[in-house]
């Protein structure tokens, strides 16, 4: 039923995440206060771009499921979660990796590092609770709510680490404030960006079929389906 | 309206007085938590000032973390959250009142027994004042926003690791700006900008966090 | 005055029923039947709203009750499986906190009176947790006699109900049907109303749906 979409998204997303990768590791110049470790900025700021995208997909489709009661919004909030987790996750990860050379420690109590993190335990509680309540128009509802609560926390979180953080903090590195960033450097940024949400799109596409299909398996289109194969 | 709002108030502080040992609970627990941290850490008076407000915040949290369970279980339990969503009066109200119950059972005895946590804790008095007043602010957020999360889980077996695995993230801003005034006023500084903010917070909370509370005891009732 | 329109339900991935309507007029008196697990239960929750249906609606007076919400709760009570008594209240206050989330202050001379007719008389100062749990049952017994109600969902009303307890309930629901009001109930167990009663039965779907 989506099939030439979900072709169409990964094709895409894998020419365009490709050049993107080619002209960011091998075209865009050598930054010269952090050498060459800086290329990590092209996985790490779209991953961190997405993992915020994908949780205000979730709400507002949790939304759209609640008040009109479409199940199918249900179904797209509850394939996004695991995929928003993990670019949560690739952005912890990057994260890390890049303040080694940046910082000599992995882990440093930077304010968006520490904003990522709450949101992985954001997306963590949202799917511990859509797996724990057996009823599944229940869990969808019920973690549907929690994910509107999120978003509606998200900036209050984040305005309060950012205040926290100067705090504490000092003087940090301020990593991404450049309002000049060259432009052979700009694009690729950008075409990664592009890319992952084509590779979001895919991927939600593939789950949200999946997700329909086993929870409609007794019903009896899915089991014609079935049949026909 | 108002009238529905004080009888339910009135049947839950009447209910938990006459369960007085269960009151004392998380009462109990907030000091016992943060007695750990001088005997665990040090107990030099400059080590415990540093640490005093977040060891003190993060147990008043813990505290009405493990008590929010009271808010909705018995009802769900036996049935009165049924009649109390069956009420003619808008569940908000009701919401309300039960969260105001809460908060009166565990929030502000906890506000009243910070000065003497703050004391252990060797916190110049200027700061044990600040303490008071940014749980005041703080507390009440706490069980507004507890109550959202018990409603989502108060009908999942053995509910209590999720419920906090979904509230602690929710509460960090009110941890950080409660700690935070706290700790700043021990430093003779003023602490305006940080209980306006909690005071904000709680604004904020008082109207919306009821509403999403109904909706979800509306969605727990409805499996 | 109460429509059911086309009520389709799902529980666990399993179809209760689909296509379901009937009404219930005023002094009208009607049971769901059918088996256990067949949904009886599901469906008296979706007629209180407590519950939503997959498809179809509930009409109360000629609109959804999701817009009309004050005015059917105003005149409907329902008792379910759980006896809804805090073991700490005496019998007095578990009838008033009851008769409170309607809005409704009665004396305590009117209270005591439905509690003597349930069988309850002198137990006012009683804790709910010295009851058995047929006298808990009478104290829901006495809120739907107090609750001002026009419509009556009572969902196995005679549980733990000794033989003068079904007679009381039998006798409660014939009385309230001769003032004008209305009943939807299930039971288990024989209830004898010795006046007209329609049913409505549940469960043929779901045989349908296990040959597939």
């Amino acid at each position: 039923m989506s099939a030439p979409l979900i072709k169409w998204f990964t094709v895409s997303a894998l020419l365009i995440g490709l050049y993107g990768l080619y002209l960011g590791l091998f075209v865009a110049p050598t930054d010269y206060q952090q050498g060459e470790s800086y290329r990590i900025i092209f996985i790490h700021v779209p991953a961190a771009w997405m993992s915020l995208f994908i949780y205000m997909v979730m709400a507002i489709s949790s939304g759209i499921g609640i008040i009109w009661q479409i199940r199918l919004a249900d179904m797209v909030a509850a394939a996004s979660a695991p995929i928003g987790a993990s670019f949560t996750f690739i952005a912890l990860v990057t994260g890390a990796l890049w303040g080694k050379p940046m910082w000599g420690a992995y882990w440093v109590w930077d304010a968006r590092l520490t904003s990522e993190l709450i949101l992985l335990f954001l997306y963590f509680g949202y799917m511990a609770l859509q797996s724990a309540i057996e009823d599944q128009r229940s869990a969808d509802k019920a973690s549907g709510l929690l994910a509107i609560v999120g978003v509606v926390n998200i900036p209050i979180i984040h305005y309060s680490v950012e205040w926290w953080n100067t705090l504490h903090q000092g003087a940090t590195v301020a990593k991404f404030d450049k309002p000049s960033m060259h432009i052979d450097m700009l694009i690729p940024l950008l075409l990664m960006a592009v890319a992952f949400k084509l590779f979001y799109a895919a991927v939600v596409l593939v789950r949200t079929r999946n997700e329909a299909l086993y929870r409609d398996r007794n019903r009896r289109w899915v089991r014609e389906l079935i049949e026909k194969l | 309206m108002l009238k529905a709002y004080y009888h339910l108030l009135i049947r839950d502080l009447r209910l938990a007085l006459r369960n007085r040992h269960e009151l004392a609970n998380p009462l109990i627990f907030f000091v016992l938590v943060v007695t750990l941290f001088p005997l665990a850490v040090t107990p030099t008076p400059d080590a415990l000032e540093a640490m005093a407000p977040g060891v003190i915040w993060v147990s008043a949290l813990l505290a009405v973390l493990l008590s929010l369970d009271r808010l909705f279980k018995q009802d769900y339990d036996d049935g009165s959250l049924d009649q109390l969503m069956l009420s003619p009066n808008p569940l908000m109200i009701l919401v309300l009142s039960k969260v105001t119950a809460h908060w009166l059972l565990t929030g502000l005895p906890l506000v009243i027994i910070a000065p003497l946590l703050g004391l252990f804790m060797s916190l110049p008095m200027e700061a044990v004042s600040v303490l008071i007043y940014s749980l005041l602010l703080g507390t009440p957020v706490l069980s507004l926003v507890g109550a959202i999360g018990v409603s989502l889980t108060v009908a999942v077996n053995r509910g209590g690791v999720l419920l906090s695995l979904i509230i602690l993230p929710l509460y960090i801003p009110i941890l950080i700006f409660g700690a935070n005034a706290v700790d700043v006023a021990s430093d003779g500084l003023p602490v305006t900008g940080q209980l306006l903010f909690l005071g904000a917070v709680l604004a904020l909370a008082v109207s919306l966090a009821p509403l999403a509370t109904s909706v979800a005891l509306r969605i727990t009732a409805s499996r | 005055m109460l429509e059911i329109q086309t009520l389709e339900c799902v529980r666990d991935d399993r179809l209760l029923f689909s296509e379901l309507s009937f009404s219930v007029a005023e002094a009208e008196v009607l049971q769901i039947e059918g088996p256990n697990g067949s949904g009886k239960t599901s469906l008296l929750r979706i007629i209180c709203g407590l519950r939503l249906p997959e498809a179809g609606q509930v009409m109360w007076q000629g609109e959804p009750i999701s817009s009309n919400r004050e005015d059917y709760y105003a005149n409907m009570v329902y008792i379910g499986h759980l006896p809804c008594i805090k073991a700490d209240l005496t019998v007095l206050e578990n009838v008033r906190s009851l008769l409170d989330t309607r809005s409704l202050t009665l004396s305590n001379v009117v209270i005591e009176a439905a509690l003597a007719k349930v069988g309850l008389a002198s137990y006012e100062d009683v804790p709910g947790k010295a009851l058995s749990s047929g006298q808990r049952r009478r104290i829901l017994l006495a809120f739907i006699e107090l609750a001002q109600a026009r419509l009556w969902i009572l969902d196995e009303p005679l549980t733990a109900l000794d033989v003068q307890g079904v007679a009381l309930m039998e006798s409660m629901i014939l009385e309230h049907r001769q003032a004008g009001g209305s009943v939807v109930f299930t039971t288990h167990h024989g209830m004898q109303l010795d006046c007209d009663m329609r049913s409505v039965q549940l469960g043929s779907i779901k045989h349908q749906q296990q040959e597939n």
